[in-house]
């Protein structure tokens, strides 16, 4: 029974408890850049989550044969090859959404996330509980870019899934789904997770980032 | 030479389309080194640097193998790996024959791989079709801008460390809104060029 209770774990724990966005700010460029609408943030939470599942499978099962030293480039290979299987495949079936992410979906490359899941997660477990935790984690993404897409779709257009939800009760505020929108909405969803939950946000400063771009200087250096 | 173009281009990377702060690429080390000003400097050093000589790079590498081979869509998966070469070998090099350069910058470098700004102008060289000397400008300029947002978003952070913030706002939430704050300033920009 304690195998399923584990796996249970690993898959809930990355919606709410160990939230990749909320709570351990990683994968911020996505996170900001693609929010304008509730569509785009559902639509690269998905793309995100396909390729963590894929990478993290992959990775989980060739733990044992990639030498420890070149393990963050042979990360970054599996993980491109994924992010170019799921180019491909929105360019064939869901072109309109490919538009709309743009280089966003290349960029899943170097999406914190993803490299962080595989080191800290795939290298060390078994290939079930990485897919599970790939998908705990896909989903607590996905949710936390929807949160963020609601709210700035709803104040700065005043729809919803291009609905129009408000009924022009008042005048769209254009400027959230303006850049400057994407860094205030985060920063008042941060405080209010601070303020209102018992759950503090971790900025652990990308230290969980396996390739730290230097934001702690506390991360040691990996050498490719 | 079109100097009109690069002309273009050089003020569109560095203040209307702004690589932080419209674009949104590089956030980790924007939020992450800004918090003081001269580790702001190094990191944007370094990131100049990169993006310049990677821009020139990936595009040769684009026109002269990928698009004669047909590989055209394995761009993402050869990018990476090298761009990844790549800041190893200005590593290497740097500390060989230019070492207060490589002093200066080095610490900042191999934190520049995944840095997405780098692989994100590498990208966009090829989505604008840019040539080679337009795609040098643009990674060179696109780097000045983001070393102008990182540079004067260190400075704002600076100052709020002396301020009274309310608690729930302490650290990465009210650095968001400074960010906020500064890149709706950017937007004075926006009617500069058509």
């Amino acid at each position: 029974m304690s195998v399923v209770k584990d796996g249970y774990k690993n898959l809930t724990k990355g919606i709410i408890k160990e939230n990749p966005v909320f709570r351990l700010v990683l994968g911020t460029c996505p996170t900001l850049a693609i929010t304008t609408s509730a569509e785009n943030g559902i639509g690269m939470g998905i793309a995100a989550t396909v390729v963590l599942i894929g990478s993290n499978a992959v990775i989980s099962l060739l733990r044992k044969v990639i030498p420890d030293k070149v393990r963050i480039p042979a990360y970054i290979t599996i993980i491109a090859g994924f992010v170019t299987i799921v180019q491909m495949l929105l360019k064939a079936y869901l072109p309109a959404i490919d538009k709309q992410l743009g280089i966003y979906i290349p960029l899943i490359v170097v999406n914190c996330i993803i490299l962080a899941r595989a080191e800290m997660f795939a290298s060390k477990n078994g290939v079930i509980m990485s897919i599970l935790d790939a998908i705990g984690m896909g989903i607590g993404f996905t949710l936390a870019l929807l949160t963020l897409g609601t709210i700035r779709e709803v104040l700065g257009n005043g729809t919803w899934f291009g609905m129009d939800i408000t009924g022009g009760i008042f005048e769209p505020v254009l400027i959230m789904i303006l850049p400057p929108g994407g860094f205030l909405a985060f920063g008042f969803v941060l405080s209010a997770i601070n303020k209102f939950t018992s759950l503090k946000v971790e900025h652990k400063d990308c230290a969980s980032c396996p390739m730290p771009c230097g934001a702690s200087g506390k991360g040691e250096e990996v050498k490719l | 030479m079109d100097w009109y173009k690069l002309m273009v281009i050089v003020i569109g990377a560095l203040l209307v389309e702004n690589f932080v702060l419209s674009k949104f690429l590089g956030i980790c080390p924007f939020l992450g080194v800004s918090k003081k000003l001269s580790t702001a400097l190094g990191m944007g050093g370094a990131v100049i640097f990169v993006m310049t000589i990677a821009s020139g790079v990936t595009r040769l590498l684009y026109d002269c193998l990928l698009v004669p081979f047909g590989l055209g869509y394995l761009q993402t998966i050869a990018f990476i790996l090298v761009i990844a070469a790549l800041v190893q070998l200005v590593e290497v090099v740097l500390k060989r024959f230019v070492p207060p350069l490589y002093k200066a910058l080095g610490i900042y470098l191999p934190l520049i791989t995944t840095n997405c700004a780098v692989l994100g102008v590498a990208l966009l060289n090829i989505e604008e079709g840019y040539n080679l000397l337009e795609s040098v400008v643009y990674g060179f300029s696109g780097g000045l801008g983001f070393t102008l947002g990182l540079v004067l978003f260190a400075g704002v952070r600076e100052r709020l460390e002396y301020c009274d913030i309310p608690k729930s706002f302490e650290g990465l939430p009210i650095a968001l809104i400074a960010a906020a704050l500064v890149s709706v300033s950017f937007f004075g920009f926006q009617g500069l060029i058509e």
